[in-house]
């Protein structure tokens, strides 16, 4: 073998070792990250941290009820404006869309999913809190609902143009009409992939923090109704992480524990159940 | 479908469980200032205690936090440390009322290893280390306090609000009379333009970066000190006297004030002249209170929270470190409260 | 299935004859406006946040102008605004992620596209979105409790002993910086360069690498000389797209840049970004110029991901014929 042929195969065997490495290091950061917390946060996890409301400011003890609760609720009004406009949107770019404004409504959707969450806090709070002046549950949702639909309106469409011809000229064949094809033959044929984007758009807005900050705002206690601010468990372990309690800190650990483990459960579930080689990669 | 019944389902009985709890309660919320936050959130838990249906949520932004809501009318009330300026006060559409509530102290805490004595401030060196001139803890204005005491040589790094914050307004507002240089570059203010240092958010977030950065030093509420266990020196007042932040040293900062308290009761009680026990960064702090509360409901609320802090609230001030309103004060307040219509 | 309208869509069917014949609006008409005003709610969505960005900066467009850009003066006492400790803030935070991000990004595409067997790529690649999916706000946690001791015990004094003698490594420690927001920022994003790129990768033909091959060369140089080169404008994508992201990342940033508007040539030192100056201080920003001036940090915020995520999305459409159905934001 010449020098330079022993050169180039070494070359050859490092660097794709480097590349190997490189995928090792990226992947185990998951695994790190999960690690710290459970060993961080899961021995500061106890029946109280859910059952409780925080404890006045450096008193130990007390839990994070109400900003579970909140979140859920954040969540709950981010689906229930977000889907529909996203899901529908969806249908009319699948289905219905002609040329001009199907590239513009995709092309919106790319960009303002790439748009930062700061900035979508900022939107919420001038379209809904200063108008009602009041900090709320329901400034929140609307702003975890802007993140929600471009996710979903893409999501949606990519799944719908899956559907195999077939079906639909199927269904065209019997006198269908296309609202109805699309309702009873597209549509279910496409629903668990629309559920999964559905779902981890819906994870990925639940740990969002920026666009809570001034819109949902916070409350050491029960946020009843819709029309109050309310804690959410992103923006808690903000301020318990930055705060200078010990037992903040602990609590953070715990709240991040609690957070985190529902998003990747949840995508978890989602990827492997609901899918299997669709078209929606990621988040 | 099945899903989207179950679904609904739960939509549905989130619906009428956060519904339910609404039932005649009285809902207020309350931003601003963190200075006094330990205290504040110890008041509205006990008087939720006493009053279960007067739920006041107080969330500790920070004083400029509290001032701007206010003028947005997003919050029912706020809170500073540093009293609303006349600008601020002609942006609301009502007139707004101030309500001191408690004095506390901003004390120069630090974190420096090794170092477990006390540390000495004179205010030439605060103003020297807060703008940038004085860099090293053996620099000859720190150490010529302090003999006896072995300084580090190492860079000093200062701490400071990255929000708007009443305690930075008591800070710089010290700062403006103790050293006429501050005053030309900084000036006074719930934020200002720092020459030097790290941003921390609140007087949590302060307190938590004097904690994890040795060498360091930032000011603080007292009680975020205490609470903490963060070293805290003494600085030496008007009348030459090195005093450490307590609850006396407050008081009698205090009571030059007390006994010509303006009508408004926006005043500053730092560096105050010739009392030798005055500890010279002390504040009183504020409740930020609209004199037109519209919802009946939240107004007797918030009069009959205010009737109660004043009264029997201030007996809880001296646990978390705060020093009590002066009596003159106190009479003075009761009758203001008459004004929110 | 991306920007080009897809085969298997019937987007000009007929509306059913029989039904337009028994009524006005037959139920399709219905369903295509309902639909469409969905679709259209979003462009609204859109068109309303540049328009109340746009009129809520005004009264500070006016006052600065272009001065906004490039005086570093953030001094609320005295009324007088300036955006370049911010602008530069985000700038050098973003490139010390990218640094770190794009090689190991790239590495780890290649490896995983080239080199992995599919079903080990394909669970690999799962972990990756996995870490996509962790939520900012713990990133800034570890990066507060773990990382920020570590820099300063550690990283930051090992680099001042080796690379000292460089400007970007000169000052005291603090552990919080730019050096500190980068690096947690570039773990936050090597998970995007890492699936487009193992996607624009994928997406190669395969008969190209096996004519490299066939001519005698490594399976490395065979990658490196062939496959990447012809999947470069689509990487260059992948980049873009995690910048993007880089520049609008706000809470895991927030908690560890230091919050305080300063230029510094030291990447050592204390600094800001727009996102965490926003996080800090528009909820408590006094007085109006204050506001507005804040809002034109958000306004330049979102034209900046905006354009970067249009260029990004355009140079992935050029490599991926096919396009990807829905590309990470």
């Amino acid at each position: 073998m010449s020098l330079r042929l022993i050169w180039r195969k070494s070359l050859n065997v490092f660097m794709l070792s480097l590349t190997g490495f490189c995928a090792l290091f990226t992947v185990s950061a998951l695994f790190f990250i999960l690690g710290y917390l459970v060993w961080n946060g899961g021995k500061d996890l106890s029946w109280n941290f859910f059952t409780h409301l925080p404890a006045p400011v450096g008193e130990e003890g007390g839990g994070m009820a109400n900003a579970i609760v909140g979140s859920l609720k954040l969540l709950l009004l981010a689906a229930l404006f977000g889907v529909p406009i996203g899901l529908l949107g969806g249908v009319y770019l699948a289905e219905f869309g002609g040329k001009t404004v199907p590239f513009l409504v995709r092309y919106t959707a790319d960009l303002m999913n790439g748009v930062p969450s700061i900035v979508m806090g900022i939107f919420a709070y001038a379209l809904v809190v200063m108008p009602m002046h009041h900090f709320s549950t329901f400034a929140g949702g609307v702003a975890l609902a802007i993140m929600v639909i471009p996710t979903v309106l893409r999501n949606t469409e990519s799944f719908l143009r899956d559907v195999p011809r077939s079906l639909r000229e199927g269904s065209f064949a019997l006198g269908a009409n296309k609202w109805r094809m699309i309702a009873t033959v597209v549509l279910p044929a496409a629903s668990r992939g629309i559920l999964t984007g559905v779902l981890l758009a819906l994870a990925r807005v639940a740990g969002e923090t920026a666009p809570l900050l001034f819109t949902a705002f916070g409350n050491r206690y029960w946020s009843p109704g819709w029309n109050q601010p309310t804690a959410s468990l992103p923006v808690v372990i903000y301020t318990y992480a930055t705060g200078p309690y010990e037992d903040w800190h602990r609590q953070a650990w715990a709240a991040g524990l609690v957070l985190l483990g529902l998003v990747l459960i949840t995508n978890i579930l989602v990827r492997t159940f609901l899918t299997s080689g669709t078209a929606y990669e990621r988040t | 479908m099945r899903l989207v019944k179950k679904l609904s389902l739960l939509v549905g009985l989130l619906m009428v469980a956060t519904l339910a709890t609404a039932q005649g309660q009285v809902l207020l919320n309350a931003a601003g200032a963190t200075f006094p936050f330990p205290m504040y959130s110890k008041w509205f838990d006990l008087y939720k205690q006493a009053h279960p249906n007067v739920q006041i949520n107080y969330q500790s932004i920070g004083s400029g936090g509290g001032i701007r809501q206010l003028i947005d009318k997003t919050v029912d009330f706020g809170a500073s440390d540093g009293p609303m300026t006349d600008e601020q006060l002609k942006q609301a559409t009502v007139p707004i009322l101030h309500f001191p509530t408690v004095m506390g102290a901003d004390v120069p805490s630090y974190n420096v290893p090794g170092v477990s004595a006390e540390l000495n401030f004179t205010p030439e060196a605060l103003a020297g280390i807060f703008l940038g001139k004085i860099t090293k803890w053996n620099d000859p204005a720190i150490t010529s306090a302090n003999s006896g005491v072995k300084l580090p040589g190492d860079d000093i790094v200062v701490v400071h609000r990255s929000d708007g914050s009443g305690t930075t307004y008591i800070f710089t507002d010290y700062l403006s009379k103790v050293s006429p240089e501050w005053q030309k570059k900084v000036g006074k203010a719930t934020s200002v333009n720092w020459p030097v240092g790290l941003g921390g958010k609140g007087n949590e977030g302060v307190a938590g970066l004097i904690q994890q950065t040795p060498d360091s030093i930032g000011y603080i509420e007292l009680i975020y000190a205490v609470q903490n266990k963060i070293a805290y020196g003494r600085v030496k007042n008007a009348a030459g006297v090195f005093v450490k932040a307590d609850l006396a040293g407050v008081t009698a900062a205090a009571a030059a004030a007390a006994k010509s308290m303006p009508d408004d009761f926006r005043v500053s009680i730092t560096d105050p002249e010739g009392n030798k026990a005055a500890y010279p960064i002390s504040s009183f702090t504020w409740l930020l209170i609209p004199s037109k509360i519209a919802d009946p409901a939240k107004r007797d609320a918030v009069k009959g929270f205010l009737k109660w802090m004043m009264t029997d609230g201030q007996q809880y001030c001296e646990g978390l470190a705060y020093a009590k309103l002066p009596k003159e004060v106190v009479v003075k307040e009761l009758k203001a409260i008459a004004q929110i219509q | 299935m991306a920007t080009t309208p897809n085969a298997t869509a019937p987007a000009d069917v007929p509306a059913n004859p029989q039904a337009l014949s028994r009524r006005w609006f037959s139920a399709d008409d219905v369903a295509h406006l309902i639909t469409l005003i969905a679709a259209a709610t979003l462009l609204l969505i859109t068109v309303l946040l540049v328009y109340q960005l746009w009129v809520l900066s005004a009264e500070s467009r006016t006052k600065f102008g272009w001065h906004f850009f490039v005086t570093s003066t953030w001094d609320p006492v005295a009324g007088d605004f300036g955006a370049l400790p911010f602008i530069y803030g985000t700038l050098v935070t973003s490139a010390v992620a990218l640094f770190i991000a794009v090689p190991l990004g790239v590495g780890a595409a290649i490896f995983l596209a080239e080199l992995a067997p599919p079903k080990l790529s394909s669970s690999l690649s799962f972990v990756s979105d996995l870490l996509a999916a962790v939520p900012s706000v713990i990133y800034g946690l570890l990066g507060v409790f773990l990382l920020v001791p570590i820099m300063r015990t550690t990283v930051q004094p090992a680099l001042k002993r080796t690379l000292g003698f460089l400007p970007l490594f000169k000052g005291p420690s603090y552990g919080i910086g730019f050096l500190t927001a980068g690096i947690v920022l570039a773990i936050m994003i090597v998970p995007f360069v890492l699936s487009v790129s193992r996607e624009v990768l994928l997406g190669i033909p395969r008969d190209q690498r096996e004519a490299a091959l066939a001519l005698g060369a490594t399976k490395w140089e065979s990658t490196w000389k062939v496959v990447v080169p012809a999947a470069r404008i689509g990487i260059f994508g992948s980049v873009f797209l995690a910048l993007a992201r880089a520049l609008g990342e706000t809470m895991a940033v927030t908690m560890v840049i230091g919050n305080n508007p300063r230029i510094s040539e030291s990447l050592f030192s204390p600094g800001y970004s727009i996102a965490a100056v926003l996080a800090n201080e528009f909820s408590e920003a006094t007085g109006n110029l204050y506001l507005s001036a804040l809002i034109e940090l958000g306004l330049v915020l979102f034209l900046l991901t905006f354009i970067l995520n249009g260029l990004a999305r355009l140079l992935i459409l050029v490599t991926t014929a096919r396009g990807s159905g829905v590309l990470p934001s």
